[in-house]
């Protein structure tokens, strides 16, 4: 990657990041774990993969994402408000009464939102439904489906990889965030994932490993994904859940925090002056 | 417009299910965005008339109906219009948070087709009966609900449903059922049928039990009681205009279900009444808290008390 793409996507990715904590400190609480180990992968998708028309946000042409583990809404809303779907201003507003951005995704109400999801598993059939749309509509574009390490627990998702490996729906980039962390601890602890890439590749996925918060790895394993002509593609994503903020990285319950002690607002104010700081910087 | 036949006694030449594919395809070939989508039952459902007629308007999503319905629900969302086909109790029961978010919630279309509801499961017996679907689909917002009769009004249905948006549930018969409608009848949704005029008692039914409440009307005919019969096709939403029209001067009402009386039609005719704070005798013949058993279905209908005679004597007690 050039030098100066990479700087893009990283100030992308710091503005995204920014957001999160933003948004989610002055609503006071959220889902706040599993927004941030996404970060990268949201800046590389918006900054650079992903084709779109941010002022037709139904463009036929464009291609598509589906974020099956709903809860990181926030993290989504960051990426179209600073790819320019909405105004920033919208992020404010998340879970008001009457908002266009509620805690997990609708597609009747927010612009660039392409599946209503947030019970867990339902978005990796969607996802399914829309690769196959694209497929018999001859629309050579992608699904980008993001799941959750957790989700995988629900029996539905298992279901919609034999129908993606089936159909080789190469079309559809099945992203997993291996964050090692689901709401009531280690996802080894609570049902043990074992070893997802292999258990990818034995569903009939190429399938590939990246550090989750390397964006130039992740870039690269998206452009060896669209490579795949034969089968259906997963790229693992090893996170860290509370990505990129250690204040929040080693908080244990991390999955949904409220921003009630002083503590936790001090540590959350440090990195967004740290990541302002950055910004302004690199954009200097 | 509908016309009931006169001769009630002729069932349909070829299966209910054979003449409800029949109407996709001819759905599909007025519009190519239409597709079917079928979890491992197209021998049994009759779905592979259309694999066969229009293979690239078929999905095969094997025995995962959970997964068949989201991918029909994202299929929707970009602009197809998807038919689903699995056995009643696994089409709602099995699927309905999938239903419910991926389809209705999240403003999808998807026409469900739930076949051998009730007694006419058979020898597939208790696990695979419902006597719920119709109230669990009634919940869903704005969710249309339909228990077809004969094939005429399948197939009506069938290509009318591929004309709207949003979530249609519909229930029939997997086999050929008697014909109640001639040949071209046609009807509206949310508008029951008056398909037999009466002035002591009105019964409402739907789905194949109109066959034999009409029996019933007739063998109570010659008792001297004249009961009038609505085929309530659509269940959600109801004609409650035809209900409170129809009930006036009537001695009582009985409704007639292959359902549970928790939910289902009778649940939804009382509601009417109740809101209207209308006062009759009024029974709800259908069946209470059982689960469904083995048996060939003119055992089970029997077994369940659904038929024309057990109809009859429904009618009687409630004059008494």
């Amino acid at each position: 990657m050039e030098k100066n793409t990479l700087n893009q996507l990283e100030i992308l990715a710091a503005k995204i990041r920014y957001d999160v904590l933003d948004m989610l400190q002055h609503r006071g609480y959220g889902h706040l774990g599993g927004s941030l180990s996404l970060v990268e992968l949201m800046s590389v998708l918006y900054g650079k993969q992903m084709q779109y028309d941010a002022t037709n946000p139904k463009w036929e042409q464009r291609d598509r994402v589906v974020l099956s583990k709903g809860h990181a809404g926030p993290v989504w809303y960051s990426a179209l408000a600073e790819s320019g779907f909405f105004d920033k201003e919208w992020l404010y507003t998340l879970n008001d009464g009457g908002t266009k951005l509620p805690s997990h995704p609708d597609r009747t109400k927010t612009p660039g939102v392409d599946m209503t999801t947030g019970s867990l598993g339902q978005g990796t059939s969607t996802a399914a439904g829309i690769a196959t749309a694209l497929k018999k509509s001859h629309i050579d574009r992608y699904v980008y489906l993001i799941v959750g390490d957790g989700e995988l627990n629900e029996g539905q998702c298992w279901e919609a990889f034999q129908y993606i490996a089936n159909y080789k729906l190469n079309n559809c980039i099945v992203i997993i965030d291996d964050n090692k962390r689901q709401l009531d601890g280690y996802t080894k602890d609570i049902m043990n994932p074992f070893d997802i890439s292999k258990k990818m590749e034995a569903f009939g996925f190429f399938t590939q490993k990246v550090k989750g918060n390397d964006i130039e790895a992740i870039d690269d394993a998206i452009n060896q994904a669209k490579e795949v002509k034969d089968k259906a593609v997963c790229i693992v994503l090893d996170t860290i859940k509370g990505q990129g903020v250690p204040y929040f990285e080693n908080m244990f319950s991390n999955h949904s925090v409220k921003f009630n002690t002083d503590e936790i607002n001090d540590a959350a104010n440090e990195a967004k002056q740290a990541l302002l700081e950055f910004i302004s910087k690199e954009e200097c | 417009m509908f016309k009931v036949l006169e001769n009630r006694n002729q069932k349909g030449k070829i299966d209910l299910t054979a003449s409800i594919a029949n109407a996709v395809i001819e759905a599909i070939e007025e519009n190519d965005k239409v597709v079917q989508l079928e979890a491992d039952l197209a021998g049994a459902s009759k779905t592979n008339l259309i694999q066969k007629a229009y293979p690239d308007n078929y999905i095969q999503c094997g025995i995962a109906e959970a997964n068949m319905v989201g991918v029909a629900c994202g299929m929707s969302s970009e602009g197809y219009i998807p038919f689903v086909h699995t056995f009643g109790p696994f089409a709602t029961r099995r699927v309905f948070d999938q239903v419910f978010l991926s389809g209705a919630y999240a403003h999808n279309t998807i026409n469900i087709y739930g076949s051998d509801p009730g007694f006419t499961v058979g020898p597939n017996g208790g696990t695979h009966t419902t006597w719920e679907d119709v109230a669990l689909m009634r919940t869903i917002p704005n969710a249309i609900v339909c228990d077809v009769c004969d094939e005429v009004q399948a197939k009506w249905l069938v290509k009318e449903f591929a004309k709207m948006e949003g979530i249609h549930y519909f229930r029939g018969n997997r086999k050929a059922v008697r014909n109640v409608y001639e040949p071209g009848s046609t009807f509206e949704i949310g508008k029951g049928n008056v398909v037999r005029q009466g002035k002591d008692v009105l019964v409402i039914s739907a789905g194949q039990l109109v066959s034999d409440a009409l029996d019933a009307a007739e063998k109570l005919e010659k008792e001297g009681i004249s009961v009038e019969v609505i085929d309530m096709f659509c269940i959600k939403p109801i004609d409650s205009e035809l209900i409170l029209k129809e009930v006036q001067n009537k001695k009582a009402l009985v409704t007639f279900e292959n359902h549970s009386i928790t939910g289902g039609l009778s649940s939804a005719v009382a509601e009417v009444l109740m809101d209207a704070q209308v006062s009759i005798p009024f029974k709800r013949h259908g069946v209470n808290e059982q689960f469904g058993q083995v048996g060939t279905p003119d055992f089970l209908q029997k077994e369940f008390k659904l038929t024309a005679d057990d109809l009859v004597d429904s009618i009687q007690s409630i004059l008494k």
